[in-house]
């Protein structure tokens, strides 16, 4: 699976940082930085997606790989 | 389908072809004169783009006839896009060929549109262009065109004729980038799939579709066939538009410019999201996408400027990156903030900072690239990067808070100002 960030919707709430440490950093904006792409390795799957719904502008989504 | 062939292709200059014979601006009696009628195609034509190998002239470089095919596939009915709204302040080409041959273009949208089974095509260009008129007068003259042609002009904003934000204007009235995918040739206007391509590009389809692929393919390089519309300014004798084959170099086409006007130590390539290339370095680059890509670049929409060596290259970009800092279309955070945070640090490097601004900066370089919805925040970067690269030395004594003379002389490049006051919509 796959983290995807929509730039746009994103307003730098910063909750997935909080909640995905391991694959976001914030940038000095507040704004996340992926790690790997955004490639998430299945034994955090479930912290992903705890992320993606805690998202409050819906920004972040976890995709299947193209 | 046959190829017309009762009239003779042009020899030399392709889409400027009247302009350079008579310095006379094309009316639809001198256009078809030269040219011959609309020849008729079907979807067939796709295949001879794609033949011809003709790629993408607003910048990306794309080939075109997997855009076509793309948009074809789409399965409702398609609708073309001319782009004719280019945002670079000192890019002129697109201005140019609409002013001088606007019925090459118009002959590219009723083609793409008819092999697409289109049945509208929109033609943009930047709201108070001084062309619009004109161009208006050209589309009158036209009766029998089997498609409907409108045009539209949009907010002279940098990012605007992105194609994102192009589509979103269309259909929103706002002139701002979107998140993709959708890209638009799967979901464009009025949720069509939708052919966006270049003024420049679809004039060159109005060529391929008379005179054929293996004629198209006499000019240019293997991957990059046929002419591009080059801008040549900065330190020039002739500054203007010239058509040149891709693959021609720069030392070639600054030469088509009357050559260069003073001792040049720099030239930006592609457009302000360009890079600076060493005139030693550039001087015998051919012109391509590859040759730019491979020292960093982007061909972009063929932009050439001269930087003279008394000009200061850390002011020069400081200006252009304060520009486009701008020209953000305020949507995404790393460009949004990083945009300004970088244009601050030229700034401040400009003037005479402390090394350390020049680590935050390069810091910054790599943090904002890649990040935003469009490419905006990656020109800018790449920019910025070429000039720390380009410029070292001046970078250097800047850095240690000696800022050179030179950031008190004119460069003769406009850069406008950015964003004040403008709007979207």
């Amino acid at each position: 699976m796959r983290l995807r960030l929509n730039p746009i919707a994103c307003h730098a709430h910063g909750l997935c940082a909080e909640l995905l440490p391991e694959l976001v950093d914030l940038d000095e904006w507040g704004y996340p930085i992926l790690a790997d792409g955004g490639h998430v390795p299945s034994a955090l799957v479930d912290q992903a997606k705890a992320a993606v719904a805690a998202c409050p502008t819906l920004a972040l989504r976890l995709v299947k790989p193209a | 389908m046959t190829t017309v062939t009762s009239y003779a292709p042009p020899r030399g200059p392709r889409l400027l072809a009247g302009w350079a014979d008579t310095a006379r601006v094309a009316d639809l009696s001198a256009h078809v004169g030269r040219y011959g009628p609309l020849p008729p195609v079907d979807r067939a034509l796709i295949g001879m783009v794609d033949a011809a190998g003709l790629r993408g002239r607003g910048g990306a470089w794309f080939p075109t006839g997997r855009k076509l095919a793309a948009v074809a596939a789409g399965g409702r009915r398609p609708i073309v896009v001319a782009n004719g709204a280019d945002g670079e302040p000192a890019s002129d080409k697109d201005h140019a060929l609409l002013t001088v041959a606007p019925h090459l273009v118009l002959d590219g949208m009723v083609l793409a549109a008819t092999a697409l089974g289109a049945a509208d095509a929109i033609l943009c260009v930047h709201r108070g262009d001084p062309l619009a008129p004109a161009v208006h007068a050209a589309m009158r003259q036209r009766t029998g065109d089997p498609v409907a042609i409108r045009l539209v002009e949009l907010p002279a904003r940098y990012v605007a004729s992105e194609e994102s934000a192009l589509v979103n204007f269309l259909n929103t009235g706002e002139a701002r980038p979107t998140d993709t995918p959708p890209r638009p040739f799967e979901r464009g206007v009025r949720g069509r799939p939708t052919l966006v391509d270049n003024v420049e590009t679809l004039a060159n389809i109005a060529l391929i579709a008379r005179y054929g692929p293996d004629w198209f393919r006499a000019a240019g390089t293997v991957a990059a066939p046929g002419t591009m519309l080059a801008t040549v300014g900065g330190a020039v004798t002739a500054p203007g538009v010239r058509e040149l084959p891709l693959g021609t170099t720069v030392s070639v086409a600054l030469g088509a410019s009357g050559g260069v006007s003073e001792p040049v130590g720099a030239v930006l390539v592609g457009g302000f999201g360009g890079n600076w290339l060493a005139m030693s370095d550039a001087a015998e680059l051919p012109l391509t996408p590859e040759d730019l890509a491979a020292v960093g670049g982007s061909l972009g929409v063929g932009m050439l400027l001269a930087l003279p060596a008394r000009v200061c290259g850390v002011a020069e970009t400081t200006r252009i990156v304060r520009y486009l800092a701008g020209e953000s279309a305020m949507q995404c955070g790393p460009c949004m903030f990083g945009l300004s945070s970088i244009a601050r640090d030229l700034e401040m490097l400009m003037f005479g900072g402390r090394p350390d601004v020049l680590d935050r900066l390069r810091h910054r370089l790599g943090v904002v690239r890649g990040r935003g919805a469009c490419a905006h925040p990656d020109g800018a970067v790449r920019l910025a990067a070429s000039a720390l690269t380009v410029f070292a030395a001046d970078v250097h004594t800047h850095a240690m808070g000696r800022p050179c003379a030179g950031i008190r002389v004119a460069s003769g490049i406009r850069v406008p100002v950015g964003g004040i006051g403008l709007g979207w919509r």
